[in-house]
């Protein structure tokens, strides 16, 4: 026979059927249902097959613990592998798949695997299919891996989206069962600011399964009315379907809201989980306590559920576990079950109890075997009976269905989160969650309490006891009259159990059994940490909820020492899995990161400009125009014209930061290595900036627009690593000068006008006089454009080693004053060009970027040795750079290289031999940092760091590519391609 | 996942708006010496308990700070910014 819904009880909605689907099977349940109860209902007691067995196996647990019931839900896009069917809302619609099974559930080859066992005990893979070698990463591992395992995730992208939030409060309570809910009404009432979070769909959780009368209502009634209340209340937030899965640092913890993970079609404007980090003044772990399964042979045939599962069904969702029900306990609990079902009418056909006698109270029809256990199950792919040793005999019943009662064991995770160990209470037969923990206590079940008005009574007093920390007053509250069967205290756990027959499952999830215990401590892995990894327990999805706590006790009965002496392994974060769409968030796709546009990115793309990711901004790295096939007759044109006539490039990216005081060219003087303090008003200046350790951090033009006001830009990867740097300086090296910094990158846009005819263009909109005798080179000044309707930054700086200029102008009009110039410049034949040609005309002109400045040179290696202030008492990176390494005649150093046969070519991050050297490590001469067709020399040209590189100008040498086995004979040179003696920058 | 540190001028903000940039020390005088220098730039104590660091409030007040705190029970305590530090350093 097999589990079935009762006609009458439960929470369950009657009236509204759902429809779904089990391997494809179609099925229907109700509305209140989780995955789980409705499989019952409609008799699926075989869910999945386990991870290295592949047993058959069905559903263990009505909750978060559960190690079997693991199932593949959703389609498509949004398939979701291992979800736990017990936690899993019923929706309509939804489609399950059994995991872990071929070809199919009933019939699975894997099963084999149970003929094998004996070669797959712990440790197997240590030890066998060792043999011969390579055949382990060919054949064994990759077949293990397609054996063993569990379900598969898509590879479709998730449709659906994510958020995060905080949530700050005066007192957080995890868990809505009798203690959480005591707790939130009494600090609620008390006008706290309460959030109480609880993983079900509803709050109350044992209260919703309890037959126990509360203030005169059944238990769920009470949990309703008291939920009701909470939610009336302003200062409190009652999130439900929320795991609180981490305390962390600060006494935050973190919480995933599954908001629409019950909904068959989430609604687009809504996320489907949220992340919380919850700030907490305090906080109440009110989580309830784990039922501990017993470790007798076939324990985990489908059929075999624990007693308060097997209750959480029968009461709560109305359904039966089957017609003919036997009951293993050690304890006190297992009764409660036994008076339900009898309750509900279905037959208890025995109450195998461990203990010498039954509860002296006990009055029940059904049949009591005590001193008597269970040592193991028959049946196929279901129970179908049981084997009872009692009194020296053997008896076999036949039932449908066994319930098992290990104890409880409290759900201390989140307090073992941050660092502290929990302790092993003899007296509870449990560990119990460290004590004297900051800001956070635990009451109910957690805490080893025992009884629903126990726990409402504690739960109401810890509360009580931290608003009183809080300095908020509460009145005693009155609390409710509870009718309930009286409830004994926890028994003696029942570790081993004698004459057992078959495999005795410790972790379901991973099949590790008790032979596999024992063959830890016999192979010396019975340190706790240690056994765990040796025989996978503890392991997974579930990481061992439900085994830990039996796989320490046999581990100490196999060692003769007490549980208090394994203690248990570390309890990390987080308590239940988490999906990376909810850690990840709204970062993903298109807002994956911010998309930095430069003020002229419009006016870039409507004249054609194809743009180029640089870190976070896309700057425009070409213009095509029409006929152009390749990039490169793009960049080559863009070139020419800028050497010919003139050009227009966008460097608006370039970090600006305006600096004001006193004491704001003292501050320069010491930041860069070379000299500021004497820099006149209405000049600008290329500086040097060094890290403290002497080699180049970065480089860039400072101008000095007042006698207190510089204007300093960085290169565009550095920019906000200069900010910081420069912030550093100010305020904790050096806070006694009066100096004032701000990042102005994203209020100016910049402007290069370069090539013989800039003046030309400038002058129709610039107002002053810009002629050379005005405004020589490196001359800085504000001037007025257009007839004075917009003041603007000009600068007459070149990076091109043409007549250059560079034009700031607030970024609103950037589109506009570009739109003038290109107009203006339509006779003088100027075009917009991209960071490639840019780069080509630096190349061929010798300026370095961070290609060259790539944190291995010093100001010397790259020929700026005497811009260093050899006067300076002091500036960044001035000791270090003395040292003797940094002044070793061998450095690499800047040079130019090009390629001895014109039409020959070679790449960046080639290496450089002597001719006729080998390509090897000790003949290595150095590198080329920057490469590129040059239209002016008409071949590709390079600049290199290389091994006395000065030294060697005019040198034969192969450029080597190691990557494709290329040599290019090629001669050294001087860096500067372009008008060596500077005097296009004079014109 | 979190943690909370007290800017001296923001209150109480999440970590992830912080930059840390390592121990607090003093720089050594042009004239200190290789030793002093070589242990300024390159030689950094691991400290089991208090650690004084500088943390920038990059995506807040953008100010520096120096942060105290205990490397085992991760425990924030003293937040000050980093120019009063160093002028009260200096001042007496």
């Amino acid at each position: 026979m097999t589990s079935y819904r009762l006609a009458t009880g439960g929470l369950v909605n009657r009236a509204a059927p759902l429809a779904f689907s089990f391997d494809g099977k179609p099925m229907a349940g109700l509305e209140g249902d989780t995955l789980a109860s409705a499989l019952l209902a409609n008799g699926q007691m075989l869910v999945g097959r386990s991870f290295k067995y592949h047993r058959p196996r069905g559903i263990l647990t009505a909750g978060a613990s559960e190690p079997n019931a693991l199932v593949t839900i959703g389609r498509r896009e949004r398939t979701e592998p291992n979800t736990r069917a017990t936690v899993q809302e019923l929706y309509e619609g939804l489609e399950a798949r059994s995991q872990n099974r071929w070809p199919s559930l009933d019939f699975d080859v894997g099963a084999l695997n149970g003929l094998l066992s004996p070669f797959l005990g712990a440790g197997f893979y240590y030890k066998t299919f060792m043999w011969p070698a390579p055949l382990w990463e060919k054949l064994y591992e990759p077949f293990i891996r397609r054996a063993a395992g569990l379900g598969k995730a898509t590879h479709e992208a998730d449709p659906d989206s994510y958020e995060k939030s905080w949530a700050h409060c005066d007192l957080l309570v995890v868990g809505a069962g009798p203690a959480g809910l005591a707790a939130a009404l009494t600090a609620g009432r008390a006008g706290a600011r309460v959030i109480l979070v609880d993983e079900g769909s509803m709050p109350g959780g044992s209260l919703l399964f309890d037959t126990a009368m509360i203030d005169g209502m059944t238990a769920s009634d009470f949990a309703r009315e008291a939920s009701a209340e909470l939610q009336s209340m302003p200062n409190v937030r009652l999130m439900t379907r929320t795991t609180a899965f981490g305390w962390y640092d600060g006494n935050v913890f973190g919480a995933v809201e599954r908001v629409q993970k019950h909904a068959c079609d989430p609604a687009s404007h809504l996320p489907v989980e949220r992340l919380w980090r919850i700030v907490a003044k305090q906080a109440l772990l009110a989580t309830g306590a784990e039922e501990r399964p017993l470790v007798f042979g076939g324990n985990d045939r489908p059929g075999v559920m624990m007693a308060s599962a097997m209750r959480a069904y029968l009461n709560r969702y109305g359904v039966a576990p089957g017609k003919a029900t036997a009951i293993f306990t050690c304890n006190d609990s297992g009764y409660r079950l036994a008076r339900d079902l009898e309750a509900a009418g279905i037959e208890v056909t025995a109450i195998v109890d461990s203990r010498p006698t039954a509860p002296p109270g006990y009055r029940g029809r059904p049949r009591v075997i005590a001193n008597a256990v269970v040592c193991q199950t028959k049946g196929n792919k279901s129970v179908s009976a049981i084997e009872v040793l009692h009194d020296g005999r053997s008896e076999t019943i036949a039932v449908d269905a066994l319930a098992m009662a290990g104890g409880f064991s409290p759900i201390i995770h989140l307090a073992c989160h941050r660092g502290s160990r929990p302790f092993w209470s003899e007296e509870n037969a449990a560990f119990l969650a460290p004590q004297d923990l900051k800001d956070l206590r635990i009451a109910g079940a957690a805490a080893a309490t025992v009884g629903i008005a126990a726990c409402i009574q504690e739960g109401s007093a810890q509360a009580a006891a931290i608003l009183s920390e809080l300095g908020i007053s509460c009145r005693p509250a009155a609390l409710p009259n509870v009718e309930a069967e009286e409830e004994s205290r926890p028994a003696k756990p029942l570790w081993s159990i004698p004459g057992i027959k078959g495999k005795a499952f410790v972790d379901f999830q991973n099949d590790v059994h008790l032979k596999d215990i024992g063959l830890a401590v016999r192979e010396g892995y019975g340190h706790v940490e240690l056994a765990k990894r040796y025989t996978t327990s503890g392991m997974a999805t579930d990481q061992g909820k439900l085994s830990n706590v039996n796989a320490i006790g046999l581990l100490a009965e196999a060692r003769g020492v007490s549980p208090a002496e394994i203690g248990t392994t570390t309890f990390r974060p987080f308590y239940t899995p988490v999906s990376f769409g909810a850690l990840t968030g709204a970062h993903s796709g298109y807002h994956f990161q911010p998309v930095r546009k430069s003020p002229l990115h419009d006016w870039a793309a409507k004249n054609g400009a194809i743009f180029v990711e640089t870190g976070l901004w896309y700057r425009s790295a070409w213009f095509p125009r029409g006929g152009e096939k390749t990039w490169r007759e793009s960049v080559d044109r863009e070139v020419v014209n800028v050497r010919q006539n003139v050009g227009l490039c966008d460097v608006s990216t370039l970090g600006k930061i305006e600096i004001f005081g006193a004491d704001a060219a003292e501050f320069l003087n010491r930041v860069y290595c070379n000299a500021f303090l004497k820099l006149p008003v209405g000049k600008a200046r290329y500086g040097l900036m060094l890290r403290e350790d002497g080699f180049i951090y970065d480089d860039g033009t400072t101008s000095r627009l007042g006698e207190g006001h510089f204007f300093m830009t960085t290169t565009t990867a550095y920019a906000a690593g200069v900010m910081n740097h420069l912030e550093f300086c100010a305020q904790a090296l050096w806070p006694e000068l009066d100096v004032r910094l701000a990042s102005a990158t994203d209020q100016w846009a910049q402007m290069a006008i370069a090539g013989p005819k800039a003046r030309l263009v400038l002058e129709k909109i610039v107002d002053d006089d810009i002629s050379s005798a005005a405004f020589p080179f490196l001359a800085a000044k504000e001037v007025s454009l257009c007839g004075g309707k917009l003041h603007a930054r000009f600068f007459r700086i070149s990076f091109s080693g043409e007549l250059a200029y560079e034009l700031a102008v607030p970024a609103g009009y950037a589109e506009s004053i570009a739109d003038i110039l290109m107009n203006a410049g339509a006779e003088h034949g100027l075009q917009p060009y991209g960071t490639e040609a840019l780069g080509v005309l630096r190349i061929e002109k010798g300026h370095v970027t961070h290609s060259e400045i790539n944190g291995t040179v010093i100001p010397d290696d790259l020929g700026f040795g005497k811009m260093v202030s050899a006067t300076k008492a002091d500036f960044i990176g001035k000791v270090m750079l003395e040292r003797e390494g940094l002044k070793a005649a061998d450095r690499l150093r800047l040079v130019g290289v090009r390629p001895l046969d014109p039409t020959a070519s070679f790449k960046t991050g080639s290496h450089i031999l002597e001719k006729n050297a080998a390509a090897t490590l000790e003949n290595d001469q150095g590198y080329v940092t920057s490469s590129a067709f040059s239209p002016h020399i008409g071949c590709t040209i390079g600049l290199a760091l290389v091994k006395r590189g000065p030294e060697r100008l005019g040198e034969e040498v192969v450029v080597w590519n190691g990557l494709k086995s290329e040599y290019a004979p090629a001669i050294l040179c001087d860096p500067i391609f372009v008008d060596p003696t500077n005097e296009r920058l004079h014109v | 996942m979190a943690s909370l540190i007290s800017c001296p001028h923001c209150g109480a903000r999440p970590k992830e708006e912080f930059t840390i940039k390592g121990a607090v020390l003093s720089r050594p005088a042009a004239d200190a010496g290789h030793q002093a220098w070589t242990d300024y730039v390159y030689l950094r104590d691991n400290p089991r308990g208090t650690h004084r660091e500088y943390w920038h409030h990059t995506s807040g007040c953008r100010r520096w700070l120096v942060v105290t705190r205990d490397t085992v029970s991760h425990e924030v305590g003293f937040c000050q910014d980093a120019a009063a530090a160093k002028l009260a350093e200096v001042r007496p």
